[in-house]
């Protein structure tokens, strides 16, 4: 059953808004893999009532990590989670990101935007067991909002930064790093994470040059498990598209199928 | 002892008093890996039309305090999608299976129901007669005593199934409406449907529901839904099946005293998936601590003198 009531943090890292927990928990770990999510309780009472969801971060055996930035009441609550305690968590709820075996070992791009790095890193990894060519391009507004880039580079990951104000790496957003590192050598595939307007923008980058890229989106859910059919993306089907869950349908899927024109 | 927690419809005995409510629990398969479903009472499917729905735009849900307000649409596969792949897997469990019905015409129920009524492992039809995120508005046929009768007559001489109304609390007296329900025919009643709600982003200064409408439930509901559901239980014959913001066995419990005979368990299957045999097993150690032999003797029981 993918529910362990009490998994304990055994590990916490914060820089500003951003957290890192480690956790050991055999039984959700088993089957977890990279561009999956967590269902996470904040609270004990019904207030807030919803699960977060959380994207997997890394995994060892039996732990797992998530990487988080606070976005509202939910995620402010758990941020105050300290070491030693525990979380009731749901999951490893999606559709993973599904390594391009046959493009190796040319190089396959992971394109991260502030907290949409996180589902990178197990990415990174598990394609670099596989014997893939990583390359992470990391974006953030300055310096201090790239707390994971040592993380990769400790691990031995290419990787290489942006920043909006310039303050480290190439100055601009990551997807002007994208477009340079195209014109340096083309990536056989793109795996992609961030705020919307970014994912756009990379999933318009790879269509124009008929790059494959997996974009992984990010939705308040209700349930994390395909039951309440709250969190939808307009995905192509035929001539048109249809309203599909992205926690159970996604939240990763091909580029050239999710319609961002749609109002939302 | 062990508690006999049998529920009695009438037209049906349920295991106990829990079910799930529609549009919470997915067509039953996706909580398959957290609970045997075997262990409640039944189950109430998402709302089916004839045919398959597109549904709302998103956003469609907002968290509020101690609620949730959805304005999903009634996306959904369709009856025949629905009889095709999934009924013959919930008739593998051993739980009584309720599919909630929906049509955008009165003409709409009755060929979902016609086309039900052809299939096997169905206990009895739930007329969604109330969701508040399909029209505009949040109209729907159970906002009046005259639409409600006319669909629910109509349904009753369709269906070879027992017919539950399931009731919308966006009314002026729902006891008039219940009781329309229970004049044409109903064989149950089950209440209450979400309460039509908004939530606004003082930022944008734009609704935080695309539909800018949608439907509240959780437990910031339960008071409101448990006063309908006595109002509703002490003015009718037929059975009433109470709901609203039910997270544990205690809520399900007061429900039953103010006279539903059963419960249905919605908002909760989302933050606790195994929440209906939890809350069923909850409601049999009520009765074991308090020696109440019979959960059924509970029903109807509030004291007001």
């Amino acid at each position: 059953m993918p529910h362990d009531p009490a998994v304990k943090i055994i590990k916490k890292q914060s820089w500003g808004d951003y957290h890192l927990f480690r956790f050991e928990t055999p039984a959700l770990a088993a089957g977890a893999e990279p561009g999956q999510f967590l269902m996470v309780r904040v609270s004990d009472t019904p207030f807030p009532l919803l699960r977060r969801p959380i994207s997997l971060h890394a995994k060892e055996k039996n732990s797992l990590e998530i990487f988080f930035q606070v976005a509202g009441q939910g995620t402010a609550l758990l941020a105050q989670k300290k070491e030693g305690e525990t979380l009731d968590i749901l999951g490893p709820f999606g559709k993973r990101f599904i390594p391009d075996t046959n493009a190796l070992p040319t190089p396959a791009v992971l394109v991260g935007g502030g907290r949409g790095i996180a589902p990178l890193y197990f990415l990174a990894m598990e394609l670099n067991k596989l014997g893939a060519r990583v390359k992470v391009l990391y974006g953030g507004k300055s310096r201090t909002d790239l707390p994971v880039r040592e993380k990769f580079e400790k691990a031995g990951l290419d990787i290489v930064c942006s920043t909006d104000d310039g303050s480290f790496g190439h100055h601009g957003f990551v997807t002007g790093l994208l477009e340079s590192e195209i014109r340096r050598q083309e990536p056989a595939i793109l795996y992609v994470c961030g705020p919307d307007p970014m994912m756009k923008k990379t999933a318009e980058i790879a269509a124009a040059r008929r790059i494959p890229a997996r974009i992984s989106l990010e939705s308040m859910m209700g349930c994390g498990f395909g039951a309440c059919w709250g969190c939808v993306k307009r995905i192509r089907r035929d001539e048109g598209g249809e309203w599909r869950k992205i926690c159970e349908d996604g939240p990763v899927f091909w580029a050239d199928k999710i319609i961002w024109e749609e109002k939302e | 002892m062990t508690p006999d927690l049998t529920a009695d419809l009438g037209f049906l005995k349920l295991r106990n008093p829990v079910l799930t409510a529609s549009g919470t629990f997915g067509y039953g398969l996706e909580f398959e890996p957290f609970m045997d479903l075997s262990k409640i009472g039944g189950i109430v499917v998402k709302g089916l039309y004839y045919g398959p729905r597109e549904g709302n735009p998103p956003p469609r849900l907002v968290e509020t305090t101690g609620g949730l307000i959805n304005a999903i649409g009634l996306q959904g596969v369709g009856v025949e999608k629905f009889a095709a792949e999934v009924l013959p897997k919930l008739r593998q469990i051993d739980t009584a299976v309720f599919v909630n019905v929906c049509g955008a015409s009165d003409d709409e129920y009755l060929k979902a129901i016609e086309f039900l009524n052809a299939q096997e492992g169905i206990a009895a039809y739930e007329l969604n007669i109330s969701c508040p995120n399909v029209k505009k508005n949040g109209l729907c046929p159970a906002l009046g005593p005259d639409p409600t009768y006319a669909l629910v007559k109509q349904a009753k001489a369709a269906s070879r199934r027992p017919v539950i109304a399931k009731l919308s609390p966006n009314v002026t007296d729902i006891v008039e409406i219940a009781k329309a329900a229970e004049e044409a025919g109903a064989d149950g009643l089950s209440l209450i449907n979400t309460l039509l709600a908004m939530a606004v982003d003082i930022e944008t200064r734009r609704p935080k529901l695309a539909n800018i409408f949608g439907g509240l439930s959780g437990p910031a509901i339960k008071p409101i839904a448990l006063r309908m559901t006595y109002q509703v239980a002490s003015a009718v014959r037929v059975p009433v099946i109470g709901m609203g913001g039910i997270m544990t066995g205690a809520d399900a419990i007061e429900y039953l005293i103010v006279g539903a005979r059963a419960v249905q368990v919605g908002t909760a299957n989302f933050i606790d998936p195994a929440a209906a045999a939890r809350i069923a097993g909850e409601m049999k150690d009520f009765c074991e601590h308090k020696g109440i032999a019979r959960i059924a003797d509970l029903v109807g029981t509030l004291k007001t003198d």
